[in-house]
């Protein structure tokens, strides 16, 4: 798709194609600063994994940064963002500080759940970052939520949820979708369909190979959208957000996208269920990798800014785990804190 | 004091908090035209308009989670399930959403929702429509359990739950709904985890709730023409339970009975009884009896379905088992 990244306008002059969807120089310099750092925060995630200062279940975002990173520059502060178990990069499209989800990574006291969340549960208030949520699909209905107190009460906050295309497959989706449409919710499901549910491909799961035309059922706004394409994402929802915000119409976007890494830490890239040529070869569609050609063939980037950015962002993932290792465990009162109000 | 049946002081009690909180609103399959499948919304949606009682398709799960995440942003959703019984759907929901979300967000979201409807064996209902799941609720922190069995104590306490913080789940009775009691005529509250000695007696600690308190209070006057005198114990709340009110109506009677409509395998009363035998041994004068519904799914025949549940002879039985009679 980005092969189109730079088209001819009629006079047969290079029309940018952020301009065209009213993104500055400024703003997509900083999208492809968003990705980076979450590529490198993930990428560092993992080292940190392999030394045993993360536990549990460690889900990356690498090769999805585009879709995250699209999506969530689309919307308001004020509009609320519901995520699943791969909630890292999520978290860091929204602001998020890196310093308090390597905390969280790290079961620390000034994590962004205070170290009782982990690496499924960030939350964020402040940011209307809703969670992280482990149990497949379960969080979906969680966001009709959200957007149903909106129109309730007269506020114009539109709610997001991301999911991943094997929670399509659950009973809760459907349920949600029907309500949601029923109801005209301001509410857009974002289903990132990386092609694998743990290990088990789209086509070996569900009848229906176009995820969003699930949402034909319940007669709601859906189309696919290149989830390797970072402006596409941010064109797409942004159109889904304001028809969402103006209008109480949900919508339902499947973006294709793909996973680079195995399903979690403990899981490899490549082995029963994948081929490493087509790990590879989905490498080629790496959105830092085409975003960035874009952006050095149109001269808005130069290799030493990407350079400086590089630098700047180790420095900031290296900040996140130096506050990391020495912040305080929890201490033993917080195991027994917020059970109840 | 007005005399009122069970489902008329529930409507009260969700009236008068709609009416006093615009944020608290009602959803639930039929509760809206239909006027609710149990008459506990009759009148309602005439009253507060299709905005605030709200008709749901049939699907718990997905209308569960709505009520949640409207929850996290500051409504004050009121979930009526039809039955306690098709709430199953709407477990996942219930216990690693609505429980779990203040903790997981380090106490950043509250989930102030409550979740009502009927529990327990109707009259031929069968296996499916048959279920006493308090303990499977109880069974999770970060839920509250409420299970009342008097009109006031239904309108009292469901006007806390609304008013709790937390995710309540509060189960009613179809079998009760047309109980009649005296109720207050003035504005009142039940705290949350009170329970109440509903028959003061000496010889021993019945424990019981919902409709099987009534069962036992007619047991103590079965056993009242014996001379014997049985103090009947409503806890109210199930979680968190009022554990001193029971603990120190044993240390006097020195004998206890637990009866409870749920099975028998990790229920409540296996909570209750395990308690009662660790901080009131050394008063005891008898091993804890319990009473409970049959361990099967609720069969259809009449015959056999009050076979299945705690009766009055039961009950009887058992105190007099405590009391080596």
């Amino acid at each position: 798709m980005t092969t189109a990244a730079l088209k001819k306008d009629t006079k047969g002059t290079k029309a940018l194609r952020w301009k065209e969807i009213g993104l500055s120089n400024a703003k997509v310099i900083d999208l492809y600063r968003q990705m980076l750092l979450i590529r490198r925060f993930e990428e560092r995630s993992a080292q940190e994994y392999g030394k045993s200062k993360i536990g549990g279940f460690c889900h990356l975002y690498i090769g999805q940064e585009a879709v995250g990173v699209g999506a969530i520059a689309a919307l308001r502060e004020d509009d609320y963002i519901f995520s699943a178990y791969r909630d890292h990069g999520h978290a860091i499209a929204r602001g998020m500080d890196p310093k308090g989800i390597m905390a969280e990574l790290f079961g620390k006291f000034t994590g962004c759940s205070k170290g009782v969340g982990g690496s499924m549960h960030m939350f964020d208030l402040a940011k209307g970052f809703m969670g992280g949520y482990g149990i497949v699909g379960g969080h979906v209905p969680l966001a009709s939520g959200t957007a149903f107190a909106s129109k309730y009460l007269g506020k114009d906050s539109v709610t997001v949820c991301f999911f991943g295309e094997a929670a399509a497959n659950q009973g809760v989706f459907h349920e949600t979708l029907n309500l949601a449409a029923l109801w005209k919710l301001p509410v857009v499901f974002i289903c990132e369909n990386n092609r694998f549910g743990m290990g088990t491909a789209v086509e070996r799961s569900t009848a229906v190979w176009d995820i969003y035309q699930k949402a034909s059922a319940y007669d709601m706004t859906r189309q696919w959208v290149d989830g390797m394409d970072v402006l596409e994402m941010y064109r797409v929802v942004k159109a889904a957000v304001d028809r969402a915000r103006e209008k109480n119409e949900p919508t339902m976007l499947e973006a294709r996208t793909y996973r680079f890494r195995g399903h979690s830490m403990s899981d490899p890239i490549h082995g029963h269920y994948r081929t490493k040529e087509e790990v590879e070869e989905q490498k080629k569609s790496d959105p830092l990798l085409t975003f960035g050609r874009e952006l050095l063939e149109a001269n808005v980037l130069s290799q030493s800014v990407i350079d400086e950015m590089e630098l700047e962002i180790k420095k900031i993932v290296d900040g996140s785990v130096e506050f990391a290792e020495h912040s305080p465990e929890p201490p033993a009162d917080v195991l027994f804190e917020n059970v109840y109000v | 004091m007005a005399v009122i049946a069970f489902r008329e002081a529930l409507n009260q009690a969700m009236c008068e908090e709609m009416e006093r909180d615009p944020n608290v609103f009602l959803m639930g399959e039929e509760v809206g035209q239909y006027q609710g499948a149990y008459k506990v919304s009759q009148g309602m949606l005439q009253k507060f308009g299709e905005k605030r009682v709200i008709d749901t398709p049939i699907t718990e799960a997905g209308f569960a989670g709505l009520g949640i995440g409207a929850a996290m942003v500051g409504l004050r959703p009121i979930v009526e399930m039809m039955t306690w019984n098709f709430a199953i759907l709407a477990f996942d929901q219930l216990f690693n959403n609505a429980a779990k979300i203040r903790y997981m967000s380090a106490g950043q979201f509250k989930v102030p929702l409550v979740v009502r409807g009927p529990s327990g064996a109707a009259h031929a209902l069968a296996s499916q429509h048959s279920q006493s799941l308090e303990s499977m609720l109880a069974h999770v922190p970060g839920l509250i359990v409420i299970i009342p069995s008097t009109p006031a104590d239904g309108k009292g306490l469901l006007k806390s739950a609304i008013r709790d913080d937390n995710p309540v789940m509060f189960m009613e009775s179809e079998m009760m709904y047309g109980h009649k009691g005296e109720v207050p005529e003035e504005e009142y509250l039940i705290p949350i985890g009170v329970g109440d000695i509903k028959r003061k007696g000496e010889h021993v600690t019945i424990v019981a709730w919902s409709k099987m308190l009534h069962v036992s209070l007619a047991a103590a006057d079965e056993l009242m023409k014996e001379g014997i005198e049985a103090e009947v114990i409503d806890p109210r709340t199930i979680r968190p339970l009022d554990e001193d009110l029971i603990i120190n109506s044993v240390k006097k009677t020195n004998r206890c009975v637990i009866v409870e409509e749920a099975w028998p395998f990790a229920s409540v009363g296996a909570e209750i009884a395990s308690r009662v035998h660790s901080k009131a041994f050394d008063y005891l004068d008898a091993p804890v009896e319990r009473v409970n519904g049959a361990d099967v799914p609720m069969p259809y025949a009449t015959n056999l379905e009050k076979l299945a549940l705690p009766s009055v002879p039961k009950v009887v039985a058992a105190v007099k088992k405590v009391l080596y009679r």
